[in-house]
């Protein structure tokens, strides 16, 4: 799957829970006030189904999950490692 | 699209009646009255392979899908909704660990609490804090090598009897869960008795007096507490709690049916009265609908869709508000009757009220489906235009 690709899908993804086309790709999610249980639990099983791998404990860093670059960055290593 | 049970899960869900019904029901009215459950319950669960059904095969557990396992809740609740809470508060503990836990973590405990050597009790709520959850004021401050721990939870089911607690402390002024062993040095319990309902369900107050807590029972990483690990933990409780719901229902429809075939009323028995049949159709709607609402969470949980966290929310709504209703109008049909303790369905009704409290009240849920309801509106009228 290419960079575009996993893009694509994690901005359809994104856009369920914000307006996805007013952010850019570097900008925090999280200033955006999305760190609530239930988008977390749901962007975790979203990455693990849509790229069928494994987000681990080790995975827990806001690093990971705080911009569209951040979290297309975490799913592009895992399938890399799948 | 089909909705129809596999001939393994009817298997299950007869074994399941079967057991309830054996040991469960008939025991279920003298440890309401004496709110306690004996630990000779809690080991006939483990013998069945109840306490560890959602834990992988690997550590010893049942591996079971998501609907054998609301079949299961559903039984449960069906007979004790204080027992149903031992398997949420525990299978909370399981799913945190199965899902965010240390290599560490899952050989140490899975184990454990799949052959119900030890209890899992889920820590969240405290005196000054409940629905806000993730502002709790128990507080973990980093050491070298410790965490030292200091708060206090109230209203934990099985706080009495349960032996390894996942609690959630601000570290950092971040939310974050942490293993907490009965025996660690300053840890006590004091129990809460005469409640509403759930009442053997041994909940207990959890004094956390400057614990030092290993740095490996940390779980998941600092500030991913209630997010991700009291998620995961609330997400499990709702959806059992959803089932068992449904599974009270059950049960106060069948008091409902039973009693009013039996009992006469202007010469005719209360079954032949129109505005009691009225009642009776309710509920039995009602709980199709729950039922129907758990069976696509529980889909949904098996295929790992992420929609399966909104879905179980709605499940949890719905069939918590829906047992209220109905046990409420069981005792109703059941006149004074239904008011003494020679009838279960004052216990139903005390317990059914609990359910719209626990694992998010009724209001989070709203809140929390209102939301998405607006997330999804938006989204449609953007891609419209
Ligand atoms: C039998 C029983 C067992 C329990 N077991 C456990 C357990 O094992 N572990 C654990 O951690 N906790 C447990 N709890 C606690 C339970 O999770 C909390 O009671 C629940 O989260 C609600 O918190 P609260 O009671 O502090 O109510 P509050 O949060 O103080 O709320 C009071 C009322 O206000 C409403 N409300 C609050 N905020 C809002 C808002 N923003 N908008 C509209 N309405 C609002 C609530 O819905 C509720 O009706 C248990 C409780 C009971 C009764």
């Amino acid at each position: 799957m290419t960079a575009d690709e996993i893009t694509e899908k994690t901005k359809s993804f994104l856009g369920k829970f914000i307006k996805v086309e007013e952010i850019q790709a570097d900008e925090d999610l999280f200033a955006a006030g999305l760190l609530n249980s239930l988008f977390a639990m749901q962007l975790v099983l979203f990455v693990e189904k849509e790229f069928n791998c494994k987000v681990e404990n080790d995975d827990l860093d806001l690093k990971n999950f705080n911009s569209i670059n951040a979290i297309v960055g975490l799913i592009t290593r895992k399938i890399a490692t799948a | 699209m089909q909705i129809e049970l596999t001939p393994q899960q009817i298997e299950q869900q007869t074994y399941f009646k079967t057991f309830v019904e054996e040991y469960v029901i008939p025991q279920a009215k003298l440890h309401d009255q004496q709110q306690h459950t004996p630990p000779e319950l809690i080991q006939r669960l483990a013998q069945q392979g109840y306490l560890g059904a959602i834990i992988p095969k690997e550590y010893g557990g049942g591996e079971m899908e998501a609907i054998t396992f609301g079949l299961l809740c559903e039984q449960i609740g069906r007979a004790s909704a204080s027992l149903l809470s031992l398997l949420t508060v525990h299978g909370m503990v399981c799913q945190s660990i199965m899902r965010w836990g240390s290599a560490e973590q899952k050989q140490q405990w899975l184990p454990k609490l799949a052959s119900g050597e030890i209890i899992g009790g889920f820590g969240l709520t405290e005196p000054n804090i409940g629905s806000d959850a993730k502002s709790v004021e128990s507080v973990a401050i980093a050491h070298d090598d410790h965490y030292q721990l200091t708060g206090h939870k109230k209203w934990i089911s099985f706080g009495q009897v349960a032996d390894l607690f996942l609690i959630i402390a601000q570290c950092d002024n971040k939310p974050t869960a942490f293993l907490v062993e009965r025996k660690t040095a300053g840890f006590s319990t004091k129990p809460i008795n005469n409640l509403l309902g759930f009442r053997s369900a041994m909940l207990a107050e959890l004094i956390i007096d400057n614990c030092m807590i290993q740095k490996q029972n940390l779980v998941g990483r600092i500030g991913f507490g209630f997010s991700h690990i009291a998620g995961t933990a609330l997400d499990h409780g709702r959806y059992c709690v959803a089932w068992g719901c449904v599974g009270l229902a059950q049960a106060c429809l069948e008091a409902s049916l039973h009693y009013t075939k039996d009992r006469k009323q202007f010469g005719t028995f209360l079954s032949n009265h129109q505005l009691i049949q009225h009642i009776i159709a309710d509920m039995i709607v009602q709980i199709k609908a729950a039922r129907l609402l758990c069976y696509q969470a529980g889909c949904l949980k098996n295929s790992g869709d992420p929609a399966l966290i909104m879905e179980t929310s709605i499940a949890k709504y719905f069939a918590s508000q829906m047992v209220s209703k109905i046990a409420d109008n069981a005792v109703q049909i059941h006149g004074a009757n239904g008011c003494s303790d020679e009838y279960p369905v004052q216990r139903y009704l005390r317990d059914a009220k609990i359910m719209e409290i626990i694992e998010g009240s009724s209001q989070m849920q709203q809140i929390i489906i209102a939301k998405y309801g607006y997330q999804s509106f938006l989204r449609e009228m953007r891609k419209n235009h």
